[in-house]
């Protein structure tokens, strides 16, 4: 156990936003959860008990006949957001008197970094680097994230749960924000941080960082392993295997989706439901890749002369 | 009295001579008696320095503590006004918004002020960039406090827009009508890595410079646009005319990128991210304020027509 080389990994000075973020996450998610369990219940309650639903103020938070719906913004709501610009203040002071901003040498191409970090934020991006070429880990999949952000108001049909925490009335969507952003983003954020060292190899936290560290992996392309040699057969056989995940794995998904989301599935146009799926499959198909990579050291579906995937 | 001028007689100077004494006697009686009264009169209003002209026309409404002038005070002030007058009773529970996308906006506030402040001090030239941040560390009074909060507050400001996004999720709030507005959020919240990523080069330091690399690297690959990414040589491009050419301004990380890299995060993004703030929170406002806490759909009214709540 290399205690020295763990805190300075953890102690970077760069590298605390994340050590922040991590409490952070989990007190917003437990803040969410414990407000979503409490309308749950009331809305499970109201859902037996009809009388009551026509009468009841619907909130779990406390209200009587004669409470004012309404509160003045001054002072109720300014003095919270003056209170809260000063807490950041303060928070904001003592981070920067104690913790100093880094600075390295001045740059110098000459002289390359090892391990070279994009900064922390990205490093989801770079780690995907592993499992994917540039042009997919850079560019189709940051343009993908941002337009799959913006067409979730459009394809999420579900009118319950808008305005309060709910689990229990949109358990798919809230799965998939989920699944998107704490195992796909944040997960591989602390992956690129405190787990990558130099030359991008895999460090558990304690190891020392071995500069001369090499690792022999074989890695195999899926055709190698089906004996396609030629490159048209190369090219066609990734396609098949491309396209037919998409395939089976949209018929898999449709027959889940319409069984156990009929709602959903029946509010949707055609038009959502296919937004919709093209991107829960790419979505699906990340982990997929890494395990192929990790459990059968399989580099490239699809190899054609100008790209591979 | 022109008359007493055409006698040529002496009556009419010693006249000038007492009615100036007069005068004066009167003007001095005045001093004695009426600016008392108008000290007095100033005193008193002085007591109620509301009531002075330069304060009314300041504020434009008394400050009572009545219904009507909390209203007024906020709906009369240009920086409060994005407020409406009145909310949710349960919106002001910090549990519901986490205050989240107002202290993103605090931080960019932030940033901007600090962010200035080391504009002063800051040359995007390769010669100066590095020296101007170590003479700031060391020989700038609070230098090193100026440029630790501006580092630090864009971090949190990251990590707060992310917090922000998925509060505004779990809460259901990019439903209609608010769809558009997560667009913009949306925007925003790339904008918001852009410049903290435009920012990570200018200190010019190794830490940034092959972070830059490392990020602008991947443009190569671009589809199309990129001399190493897919279809891109057939399309004609090379490393002296790719979008990284075009973003880096040379082929490699080098004193064209700086610059860049400079103006973007001093006056293309905040520009940018400024006018989507000021349409994002107009929207907010047209939008019928934030979306709760609503009282909470039970699943039989889901495709009926929203219950009215009175
Ligand atoms: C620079 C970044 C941003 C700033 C300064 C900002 C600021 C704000 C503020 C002050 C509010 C009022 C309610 C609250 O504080 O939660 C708000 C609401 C909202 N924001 Fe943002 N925001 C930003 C980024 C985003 C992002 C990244 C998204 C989503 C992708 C987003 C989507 C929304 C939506 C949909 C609302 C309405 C929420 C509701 O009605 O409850 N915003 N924003």
């Amino acid at each position: 156990m290399d205690w020295h080389q763990l805190w300075e990994i953890v102690s970077a000075p760069d590298n605390v936003p994340i050590v922040a973020l991590i409490p952070l996450l989990m007190f917003y998610i437990f803040l969410a959860w414990k407000q979503a369990k409490g309308n749950d219940e009331l809305i499970a309650e109201l859902e037996t008990q009809p009388a009551m639903a026509k009468t009841h103020h619907r909130t779990t938070w406390p209200f009587r006949p004669g409470w004012q719906k309404e509160v003045h913004v001054w002072p109720f709501l300014l003095r919270i957001e003056f209170l809260a610009a000063i807490i950041v203040t303060i928070i904001l002071m003592v981070w920067s008197i104690t913790l100093y901003a880094p600075l390295e040498e001045p740059s110098n191409p000459n002289l390359t970094m090892n391990p070279a970090k994009a900064p922390w934020y990205f490093l989801g991006l770079q780690e995907m680097l592993v499992y994917f070429d540039p042009w997919i880990a850079g560019v189709v999949m940051p343009t993908l994230i941002i337009i799959g952000l913006m067409v979730i108001p459009y394809i999420d049909t579900n009118p319950l749960g808008s305005g309060y925490y709910t689990w229990k009335q949109r358990k798919f969507a809230i799965g998939t924000f989920l699944f998107g952003f704490i195992i796909l983003w944040v997960s591989m954020i602390i992956i690129g941080t405190f787990i990558r060292g130099p030359g991008w190899q895999w460090f558990w936290p304690g190891q020392t960082w071995d500069h001369n560290r090499l690792i022999y992996e074989v890695n195999r392309d899926l055709p190698d392993i089906f004996g396609i040699t030629s490159n048209l057969g190369k090219g066609i056989f990734g396609a098949i295997v491309v396209g037919g995940y998409f395939l089976i794995g949209g018929f898999i998904v449709h027959g889940l989706f319409r069984r156990y989301k009929a709602k959903d599935y029946q509010r949707m146009s055609f038009l959502q439901y296919n937004i919709m799926m093209v991107f829960l499959l790419t979505m699906i198909a990340l982990p997929c890749k890494i395990l192929l990579r990790l459990l059968w050291h399989i580099k490239y579906v699809w190899i054609t002369p100008w790209f591979n995937v | 009295m022109p008359e007493a001028k055409e006698n040529g007689k002496n009556d009419n100077r010693v006249g000038l001579l007492e009615r100036v004494k007069a005068g004066v006697k009167e003007d001095v009686r005045s001093l004695k008696t009426e600016m008392p009264a108008k000290i007095k009169e100033q005193v008193q209003g002085l007591k109620d320095p509301t009531k002075t002209q330069v304060y009314t026309s300041i504020f434009r409404h008394k400050h009572d503590d009545t219904p009507r002038n909390r209203a007024l005070g906020v709906l009369s002030n240009v920086f409060l006004h994005l407020h409406p007058a009145k909310i949710n009773r349960d919106a002001v529970r910090y549990s519901y918004t986490w205050g989240m996308g107002g202290i993103t906006f605090y931080l960019f506030v932030v940033l901007t002020f600090t962010g200035v402040l080391l504009m002063f001090y800051y040359h995007p030239s390769k010669v100066q960039a590095f020296r101007d941040v170590l003479y700031l560390e060391h020989d700038v009074p609070f230098g090193k406090l100026l440029r630790n909060m501006h580092r630090w507050a864009a971090h949190l400001m990251v990590i707060a827009v992310w917090l922000h996004m998925f509060r505004v999720f779990l809460t259901g709030s990019y439903k209609k009508p608010r769809e558009f507005n997560w667009n913009i959020g949306v925007l925003l919240l790339v904008f918001t890595l852009l410049l903290s990523f435009t920012g990570y080069l200018l200190p010019d330091d190794q830490l940034g410079f092959w972070a830059v690399t490392v990020g602008t690297n991947m443009a190569r690959a671009t589809p199309l646009l990129g001399h190493e990414g897919p279809f891109g040589k057939q399309l004609g491009m090379t490393p002296y005319n790719d979008v990284r050419f075009g973003l880096l301004g040379g082929s490699i990380v080098d004193a064209n990128a700086l610059l860049r890299s400079y103006i973007w995060h001093c006056i293309g993004i905040p520009i940018v991210a400024s006018v989507l703030m000021i349409v994002h929170f107009w929207r907010v406002r047209k939008d019928g304020g934030i979306s709760g806490p609503a009282p909470v759909m039970l699943s039989e009214e889901a495709d009926k027509p929203r219950r009215r709540v009175e």
